[in-house]
């Protein structure tokens, strides 16, 4: 009885075994070769180096693909590559071509294929890619240190003021809250998006960006009702909550450390002071916004000191992750477990909100909680235009 | 252009400092990691012109060599009217060349080259070009010359069909071909085109001759080129330089088929040349080491060389040159 259950199960299995051993060996009847080579090469990473250019790229098409020429502005370029010139599928090779390129220049490098299918490498302004020496990292410390550890603890700074505040009011820093977490969210997602693009087509960058936010979403909210259910409780303690929009915000500021970090080495962001004040207006709000569910209860410092570690500290993983390993995919991946744990916090305070505001027997929706919203939203809003260009 | 040229990187810089002009920034600007400045001239490269050596004989490089001195005379046989006449066959085929060392080209050839057969008569020859088409498009021969019109080949033949054109070799010159079916930019830039020479009835002087057509090849189809050739392989002759002898009469009998380019050059170093236009010795020459040609224009270029050494010739526009379009004679 149950090996014939089994064996029910493995029939389509032994089938579809012998469909594709069929098609392997006789092809599948369609007789169609494409009109022109696929060949798809993935340049991964431009690197700036005294003597010329060092591209790392992976072959991220269907057919193995041979580099026959390099064309660097307009004229043909020796190059060297190792392993190979010939790239199997999934293959990664480092082309090294000598040149003398100029501080600030834009430079165009092709890289062309035996079939002559021409992959084109930009550079907006050349600058040497900052190499990994103890300097370079305590420099990108430091860039992470403003954009994560100095506003989130100045915005932290505000809980004894926001401590003596009504209850109306501090509900209304709540509804603030969400509306800057609802920006960040958003703001983390379209980050996500960006870079996910960068990465090979191959590995369908935005659809990991999505998957991530919801698998991290969801369980976020599942680990949060097991811990509920074991502690046999109902809601959520202040500082759980605090914790979660800490990692939240803290996957958040590692996207962007990971975006300065790797704009700076790819030598766009020549604007680094700007940039960096920029960051750290705009970052203050969400020190603010973690102190929130903290006001009806009395922290301790060292809990203080371990909200403000978690949400600004990965700014300088970041920008270390950034500039020296910049790899597109794993920033998708990181952005979005960071848009998931938001959205998380956002669902949490929300239904806190409502949940306190049921009990009294208040409209969730005051104008006192609209305001809020509204301006942690615009705060957000103009506070980003330092840092958009 | 006396003004001082300004980099992005200095734009960017500028404008941060008008936007910005906080207090503050010049403190903060210790930190930013990529504020140090670097030199290209501590850079250290190899830009002499052997960057390109490379001295394997490709395919590619085969077919250049062999365009650069072989001469189609076709069969030869005398009329009973004592006029000499020619027959030549040429077929056009797709055949990929190898344009550069490992690119490939999907070409349209005649004979499987590109550029197409150096057809070589003497003026007053009756000609015969028996043409097949064994192509995937409808193509024709276009001659340049005086003929009837019936023999100008705007007609296409279809694949799998054959026309042979016949008409009498005139003016002494030279000349060239290309197929003429529409659209025409794609059918002469995918290789179908070639030089034709009439010589004239009294001899030119002897020389070492030798056959160079400039041409270019368009890899994206974006309308621009990719790389610039003569005799349709980049580089051939600055990796294998074109050995002539001192004070030896070298004669280049010189055509542009470069397509979307508005012109193409020829540069000779250290050295200066006589430029005969189309070949006619009643035009006017030149002695000159530079000479300019649009697409179609072609002429004959005669150089003694007084020195030993080797002696760069090249397209006179940098970007052919350094796409490609570069050599040298070797003199011994």
């Amino acid at each position: 009885m149950k090996s014939k259950w089994l064996i029910t199960g493995l029939i389509p299995l032994v089938l579809l075994m012998l469909v594709l051993g069929w098609v392997f060996k006789n092809g599948a009847g369609v007789e169609r070769d494409p009109a022109a080579p696929i060949e798809v090469l993935n340049v991964d990473q431009i690197k700036i180096v005294p003597s010329g250019f060092e591209l790392d790229v992976s072959n991220t098409g269907p057919e193995s693909l041979t580099l026959s020429q390099v064309i660097v502005d307009d004229s043909v370029w020796n190059f060297s590559m190792t392993p190979d010139t010939t790239l199997n599928r999934f293959d990664d090779a480092k082309v090294t071509i000598n040149y003398p390129w100029v501080e600030g220049d834009p430079h165009t490098i092709l890289l062309i294929s035996e079939n002559g299918i021409i992959i084109e490498a930009t550079i907006d302004a050349a600058t040497l890619t900052p190499e990994f020496s103890w300097d370079n990292v305590l420099n990108y410390g430091f860039i992470g240190f403003y954009v994560g550890i100095v506003p989130i603890t100045l915005g932290l700074l505000w809980y004894p003021f926001m401590k003596r505040l009504k209850k109306s009011w501090i509900n209304a820093i709540l509804a603030l809250t969400v509306g800057l977490l609802l920006f960040l969210f958003f703001g983390t997602l379209f980050d996500g998006f960006e870079i996910g693009a960068e990465a090979p087509s191959v590995f369908q960058g935005n659809m990991v960006v999505i998957i991530s936010t919801v698998l991290s979403f969801l369980l976020l909210i599942g680990f949060d009702q097991y811990q509920q259910q074991r502690q046999k409780r109902n809601g959520y303690s202040p500082l759980g909550i605090a914790l979660l929009m800490a990692t939240g915000i803290g996957l958040h500021n590692f996207g962007e450390g990971l975006a300065i970090g790797s704009s700076f080495a790819l030598g766009e962001a020549a604007l680094g002071t700007f940039l960096i004040i920029g960051f750290t207006l705009h970052n203050i709000t969400e020190g603010i916004g973690i102190a929130a569910p903290l006001l009806n209860t009395k922290p301790k410092i060292s809990q203080f000191v371990l909200l403000g570690t978690i949400a600004g500290a990965p700014a300088i993983l970041g920008t270390w992750f950034g500039g020296f390993i910049f790899s597109p995919i794993w920033g998708a991946v990181f952005l979005g477990m960071g848009a998931g744990a938001i959205l998380q916090v956002i669902f949490v305070i929300s239904k806190m909100l409502m949940e306190d505001h049921k009990k009294n027997n208040e409209p969730f929706v005051s104008w006192m909680n609209f305001t809020g919203f509204t301006l942690g939203i615009l705060i957000m809003y103009f506070t980003a235009f330092f840092v958009k260009f | 252009m006396s003004e001082k040229k300004i980099s992005r990187r200095d734009i960017l810089k500028i404008g941060t400092t008008g936007a910005l002009g906080i207090a503050g920034s010049i403190y903060l600007n210790k930190i930013a990691p990529l504020s140090k400045v670097v030199h290209a001239e501590a850079h250290n490269h190899s830009t002499n012109h052997t960057i390109m050596h490379d001295s394997t004989k490709t395919e590619g490089y085969k077919m250049a060599e062999r365009l650069l001195t072989e001469f189609d005379y076709g069969k030869v046989t005398k009329l009973p009217n004592g006029q000499t006449l020619r027959e030549y066959k040429i077929a056009a085929v797709d055949k990929e060349i190898e344009i550069a060392n490992g690119i490939k080209f999907p070409g349209w050839t005649y004979n499987g080259t590109i550029p197409g057969p150096t057809f070589r008569c003497t003026e007053g020859d009756l000609l015969r070009f028996q043409f097949s088409n064994q192509g995937s498009h409808p193509h024709s021969i276009h001659f340049h010359g005086i003929h009837p019109p019936e023999m100008d080949g705007l007609a296409p033949i279809a694949p799998g069909q054959s026309f042979t054109y016949e008409f009498e070799a005139k003016p002494y010159g030279l000349q060239l071909y290309h197929c003429h079916v529409l659209p025409l930019a794609r059918h002469i830039h995918k290789g179908l085109y070639g030089n034709f020479i009439i010589d004239p009835k009294t001899p030119r002087e002897p020389a070492f001759e030798l056959n160079m057509v400039m041409n270019a090849f368009d890899l994206d189809l974006d309308g621009a080129n990719e790389f610039y050739t003569v005799n349709g392989y980049a580089f051939a002759f600055m990796n294998h330089p074109i050995k002539v002898k001192k004070d030896e009469l070298v004669r280049i009998y010189l055509s542009n088929l470069t397509e979307f380019d508005l012109l193409n050059s020829f540069h000779l170093h250290a050295n200066y040349f006589t430029y005969i236009p189309t070949g006619r010795n009643d035009n006017p020459a030149q002695y000159t080491d530079t000479i300019m040609q649009c697409q179609g224009e072609r002429g004959i270029i005669e150089v003694r060389f007084p020195y030993k050494g080797r002696y760069m010739f090249h397209a006179h526009v940098s970007e052919f040159a350094e796409l490609g379009w570069m050599g040298f004679f070797e003199v011994e």
